[in-house]
C-alpha cells in the first residue's frame, strides 16, 4: 500500500531491539486545505509529515519515542530513548508487564473513494468555493461568509514484535460553509454544508452533506436569527437535530465512558468520569429508547477503521443497550488493567503521541420515531439545530450546550425562529428524559474533528451518527438581556 | 539545529526561479514527556520534531506547505525540491491574493536559552519522591523548543529556549483535588517539595465535609489561574481585528455600545515578555506590546500581516490571538484577599468556559479542583464543582470590587501540536457576585 513505509518496517525488523515487546506505527500524513473567505481566495496551504512511533516493552515498564528520522540510524536512536524510558518506568511504572498489548494481526484496510480528491483540479475547486461565497452573500447585513474543502491522507503501517503487520489507509473530506450576520451589536452565525460533518470518502461526500447547496439558507437563517426573538426560558421539551446530538453524544457519553478516565489517567486535564467501573452490566444510563454502539464500520465515517493503534481488530459493539450500561471505551491496555471487556479504540491523533483510549465512532442507533410525530407531541418547547457552546464539569455529568439556532414547539407545531437557544442538564438523568428517538430518515453520519484529550494534549477526529432526539423536562433558556 | 535551518534555507533559495520570493519558517522540539497517574509514570517518551513551513510567492500569488524534516540534508533537500515544484503547479492555477503581506525590510534577530535545565529522568525521580503518598496525576514536560525563519531577501531569525513545565494535580477523592504547577528555566528541588507541602495543606482543608452551595450569586474570590480562563474566553475571537471588522468580536458591546470594563482594567498583549518568539511567520518583528484595554476601554487590536493589509493598518502580531497577555494589577494585598472576600467563594481553578451569549461576553464554565466556602474571612468547608453563567462586563465591570497588587506569571502547559510558549500574568479578582446557576 505504501512502499516506503514498508521498506522501513522491514528495516526495522532486522535491527529491532531485544527487548520484550515492541510495536511500531509509522505513519504519513498528507493534507490540502483550499478555502475562500468574503469572496478572497485564502492562501492555499500543503501538508506533508513521515514519521515512526516505537514503543518498546522492558519488565513492567514501557516507553515511547516518536522520530521523524525512519533511517536505520534514525530508528536505532529512538529505540534507544524508548528503551531508557522503558527501563526507567520498569521501577517507577503504574503498569505491569502483562498489561501491554502483544498484537499480532495482519490485515490491511482502505477508506472506500468513488471520486478522488485530486479528480478535481485546483482552479475548478477555487471556482467551486468562489460559487458557494457567492450564494452566501445575500445580503448587506451578511457581514462574513466564507467556504472551504480540506483533504487529509493518512496512510499507516503497523508492526510488531509479535508478528503484526497491518496496513491502513484513510483518505478525510472536510467541507465547511460558514454565514455571520450582523445588525448593531447583534451578531447571528450560521454553519453547515459539513462544518462538523467532515467525512472519510472522496467528492462524492460533498453533496451528501449539502455542500455547497445548504450556502443560501444558512444565509437566510443567519439574517432571519437577528431579528427573531430569544429563546424561550423555562422546563421544557426539546427536540434536538443530529447536528446538536453531535456534542451531546461526546461529551456526556463518549467522555464519561472512556476507560481511561475511568482509571484515574486524565484527572489533571481531561477529567474524571461519574462513571464507576461497577457500574457496566447493571447501570441505567437512559430510557428503554437508548441504543449506543461503537461502529467502526461505517465506511464514511470520521473514525471507521479496521484496527486501532494498539493493533486490536475493530468490530461494532453494544455501549449501551435499551438504556441499561453495557461497555466500556477502552482499548487493549485499559482492558488489562481491569480485567474488563471494551472496544478497539487506542488512538494516536498524529504519528507523534502515543494511543490513549478515544471515543472513535460512537453513535445513537435510530429508533421508529418520525420527527414530524415528534413535534406532533410537544405541547410546548424548542427544537435545536447545530452546536455552536459547549462545557460540561470533570466528571461529564453538569453540561449546558447552546445552539445556533433554534425554533419554538407549540400545540404540536413548529413556529416561528429563536435566537441564541441554551440549555443545561445532568448527564446522569438527562438520557433518562429521552421520549422518542428519531427514524432512520432523521439519522445523520456527521463527528468532531477537534476532541481534545490526552498529556502530552491530542486533537482527533472522532465520528458521531444520530437520528433526531426529542428529551423531556429540560432547563431551556436563551441568550443575555 | 539553527545551522541546518539555515543551511537548508540557503540551498532552498538556490532553488528559486526568476522574481520569486520565498518564506521559510520553521519550529521544532526535543522534548520528553512523562505522564502520571497515582504518583507513578503511566507514560513516558521523547519525541523529536522539526517542521519547516514554506511560502512561496511571485508576485501576488503564492502557495504554502509544511514538511516534516527528517534531519538528513540529501533527503530533506530531495524533499523540499519537490514541494516547491508542487507549489509552483498549485500558484500558477491561484488568483491574485490581494491581502498577501510579508516584510521587506531585513530584521535579523537571535535569541538563545539552550541549556538543559534539568535531565527528564532526574526530575521524575525527584517528583515520585516528592509525591510520597500523593495521589499524584498530571504531566511533566521538558526539553528545547526552537523556532526560525529566514527569507529569500537575507533575514535570518532564530529562537530557541530550554525549559520544563510540570502540571499536576493531587487527589484525596473523586473530583477533590488541589492543582498545580511549575514551570520554567531553573529547576529546584526545594521549590517542588515547597509545593508539595502547601497541596498537603490543601489537602487537609479538603478533607473537611464539602458545603453545599445551592444555585445564586455569591461574593467571591478568583485566583490568578481561575482568572486566566476567563481572560482566555476574551481572547477567543475577542481582540483580533479580522473578528473586530467582521463584528463577531465577543466584545462587539464596547465597539457598538461603547460599554466598558471597570477602569482598574488594563490588558495588554507583552511581547516583550519574550517566551515566545519576537518574530512572525511573515518576517514582521512585533512590537514590545499592544495595549488592548486601557482603564476599561477597548483601545486596539492585534493585527496579524493579512487584516494589516485588508484594513490598512500595521502589522503588531503573528496570528489574531494572544500568547503573552499582562493584566495590570489592583490594589488589594494578596495576603488579605480571605479577609476582603470576607464571606464567599474563594475560586482557585475555573473549567471549560464557553459562551451562553458571545454578543454580551456572557459566558458559563466549571469550578474545579480546590474552592472554599469562607466566612469572617476563614476558610471554612470546600464546595463541590458548581456552573457559573456570568457577563464578562459585570465581572470585569459593575461587580468587580478589586485586582490583588500581587501577580501570577502563567506558562501555559498545553501540547496541542507541540509544546505551548504561551503565557499570561494576572492578578486575582475579588467580586461583589459570581452567578452560579447548576
Amino acid at each position: 500500500m505504501n512502499d516506503y513505509l514498508n521498506q522501513v518496517a522491514q528495516q526495522f525488523i532486522s535491527i529491532a531491539p531485544a527487548v520484550n515487546s515492541w510495536t511500531l506505527r509509522l505513519t504519513s500524513e498528507t493534507s490540502e486545505t483550499v478555502s475562500v473567505r468574503q469572496g478572497v481566495m485564502q492562501p492555499v496551504y500543503n501538508h506533508q509529515a513521515s514519521g515512526a512511533l516505537l514503543i518498546v516493552a522492558i519488565g513492567n515498564g514501557s516507553g515511547y519515542a516518536a522520530t521523524s528520522d525512519l533511517s536505520p540510524v534514525g530508528l536505532k536512536h529512538a529505540a534507544r530513548l524508548a528503551s531508557d524510558w522503558a527501563r526507567r518506568s520498569s521501577v517507577l511504572g503504574l503498569l505491569k508487564a502483562d498489561d501491554y498489548p502483544q498484537p499480532a494481526g495482519q490485515g490491511r484496510y482502505e477508506t472506500p473513494v468513488k471520486q478522488r480528491w485530486h479528480a478535481l483540479p485546483l482552479d475548478e475547486k477555487v471556482a467551486l468555493l468562489q460559487d458557494a461565497n457567492r450564494a452566501l452573500k445575500i445580503h448587506d447585513s451578511i457581514v462574513d461568509w466564507s467556504a472551504y474543502l480540506g483533504y487529509g491522507c493518512d496512510d499507516v503501517v503497523f508492526i510488531s514484535s509479535a508478528g503484526a503487520h497491518i496496513e491502513q489507509r484513510f483518505h478525510y473530506i472536510q467541507p465547511a460553509l460558514s454565514a455571520v450576520a450582523n445588525q448593531g451589536s447583534q451578531t447571528q452565525y450560521r454553519s453547515g454544508g459539513g462544518h462538523n460533518g467532515a467525512r472519510q470518502g472522496g467528492l462524492e461526500q460533498l453533496a451528501l452533506l449539502n455542500f455547497p447547496g445548504a450556502a443560501t439558507s444558512l444565509a437566510e437563517e443567519a439574517v432571519a436569527l437577528l431579528s427573531a426573538d430569544e429563546c424561550p426560558q423555562g422546563i421544557m421539551d426539546v427536540v434536538l437535530a443530529p447536528s446538536q446530538m453531535v456534542l451531546q453524544i461526546h461529551e456526556s457519553i463518549g467522555h464519561p465512558l472512556e476507560l481511561d478516565r475511568i482509571l484515574g489517567d486524565e484527572r489533571n486535564y481531561a477529567g474524571t468520569s461519574f462513571v464507576t467501573q461497577d457500574m457496566f452490566g447493571s447501570y441505567r444510563y437512559g430510557s428503554d429508547l437508548l441504543n449506543v454502539t461503537y461502529d467502526p464500520g461505517r465506511p464514511e465515517q470520521l473514525a471507521s477503521f479496521a484496527y486501532d493503534d494498539e493493533g486490536t481488530p475493530a468490530r461494532r459493539e453494544y455501549i449501551i443497550r435499551n438504556g441499561i450500561l453495557e461497555r466500556p471505551l477502552g482499548g487493549a491496555t485499559s482492558q488489562a488493567r481491569t480485567s474488563m471487556p471494551g472496544v478497539a479504540n487506542a488512538r494516536q491523533a498524529v504519528w507523534y503521541r502515543p494511543p490513549i483510549d478515544r471515543m472513535a465512532n460512537l453513535n445513537v442507533e435510530p429508533g421508529e420515531s418520525r420527527p414530524e410525530d415528534m413535534i406532533a407531541s410537544i405541547e410546548h418547547g424548542v427544537y435545536m439545530e447545530t452546536n455552536r457552546s459547549w462545557s460540561i464539569d470533570d466528571s461529564r455529568n453538569k453540561f449546558q450546550f447552546g445552539c445556533e439556532l433554534g425554533r419554538v414547539i407549540k400545540n404540536g407545531e413548529l413556529k416561528g425562529l429563536v435566537r441564541n437557544p441554551n440549555y443545561r442538564g445532568i448527564s446522569a438523568t438527562f438520557w433518562r428524559n429521552l421520549a422518542a428517538v428519531g427514524n432512520e430518515q432523521s439519522f445523520d453520519v456527521l463527528g468532531v474533528s477537534n476532541c481534545g484529550k490526552g498529556e502530552p494534549n491530542q486533537s482527533i477526529y472522532v465520528g458521531h451518527a444520530s437520528p433526531t432526539c426529542h428529551f423531556r423536562n429540560v432547563d431551556v433558556f436563551g441568550g443575555a438581556a | 539545529m539553527q545551522d541546518y535551518f539555515y543551511s537548508l534555507s540557503d540551498a532552498l533559495f538556490k532553488k528559486l526561479d526568476g522574481d520569486e520570493q520565498l518564506l521559510i519558517g520553521f519550529s521544532g522540539e526535543d522534548s520528553d514527556f512523562v505522564r502520571m497517574n497515582h504518583n507513578r509514570i503511566r507514560q513516558a517518551g521523547s519525541v523529536a520534531q522539526r517542521t519547516l513551513s514554506l511560502d512561496l510567492i511571485e508576485g501576488q500569488r503564492h502557495a504554502q506547505a509544511s514538511v516534516e524534516l527528517v534531519g538528513d540534508s540529501n533527503q530533506d533537500l530531495d524533499n523540499l525540491a519537490g514541494t516547491l515544484k508542487n507549489l509552483r503547479e498549485q500558484r500558477a492555477l491561484l488568483p491574485e491574493d490581494p491581502y498577501l503581506n510579508f516584510s521587506s525590510t531585513i530584521n535579523d534577530t537571535e535569541y538563545h536559552h539552550d541549556n538543559e535545565v534539568i535531565g527528564s529522568h532526574d526530575a521524575v525521580e525527584q517528583i515520585v519522591q516528592a509525591g510520597g503518598d500523593l495521589d499524584l496525576v498530571g504531566i511533566f514536560a521538558n526539553g528545547i523548543q526552537y523556532n526560525g525563519f529566514a527569507n529569500s531577501m537575507g533575514q535570518r531569525n532564530w529562537h530557541s529556549s530550554a525549559n520544563f513545565n510540570f502540571d499536576w494535580s493531587c487527589y484525596l477523592a473523586t473530583d477533590k483535588a488541589v492543582k498545580s504547577n511549575y514551570a520554567g528555566f531553573d529547576w529546584q528541588q526545594d521549590k517542588l517539595a515547597a509545593k508539595m507541602e502547601s497541596i498537603k495543606h490543601q489537602l487537609s482543608i479538603l478533607a473537611r465535609p464539602s458545603k453545599n452551595v445551592e444555585p445564586a450569586g455569591y461574593r467571591a474570590y478568583l485566583a490568578p489561574s481561575a482568572v486566566s480562563e476567563i481572560i482566555r474566553m476574551m481572547a477567543w475571537g475577542g481582540f483580533g481585528m479580522k473578528s473586530h471588522r467582521t463584528k463577531t468580536t465577543s466584545l462587539i458591546r464596547m465597539l457598538e455600545q461603547e460599554q466598558s470594563l471597570d477602569k482598574s482594567i488594563s490588558l495588554r498583549e507583552y511581547h516583550a515578555r519574550g517566551l515566545a518568539p519576537i518574530f512572525t511567520g511573515s518576517g514582521f518583528i512585533k512590537p514590545d506590546h499592544v495595549q488592548l484595554i486601557r482603564n476599561g476601554q477597548y483601545v486596539d487590536c492585534l493585527v496579524s500581516p493579512r487584516s494589516a493589509k485588508e484594513y490598512d493598518s500595521v502589522t503588531n502580531a503573528d496570528y489574531e490571538y494572544p500568547g503573552a497577555l499582562d493584566l495590570a494589577a489592583g490594589h488589594l494585598s494578596s495576603e488579605n484577599t480571605l479577609k476582603e472576600l470576607d464571606t464567599g467563594l474563594c475560586i482557585n481553578n475555573l473549567w471549560y468556559l464557553n459562551y451562553s451569549d458571545r454578543n454580551a461576553c456572557q459566558m458559563t464554565g466549571m469550578t474545579r479542583f480546590a474552592c472554599f466556602w469562607v466566612e469572617q474571612g476563614e476558610i471554612q468547608a470546600p464546595v463541590d464543582v458548581m456552573r457559573f453563567d456570568d457577563s464578562i462586563y459585570n465581572l470585569l465591570g459593575s461587580n468587580l470590587l478589586g485586582l490583588t497588587e500581587e501577580r501570577e506569571l502563567i506558562l501555559d502547559s498545553s501540547t496541542y501540536g507541540q509544546r505551548s510558549n504561551s503565557s499570561m500574568e494576572l492578578p486575582g479578582l475579588l467580586v461583589e457576585e459570581l452567578r452560579l446557576t447548576l
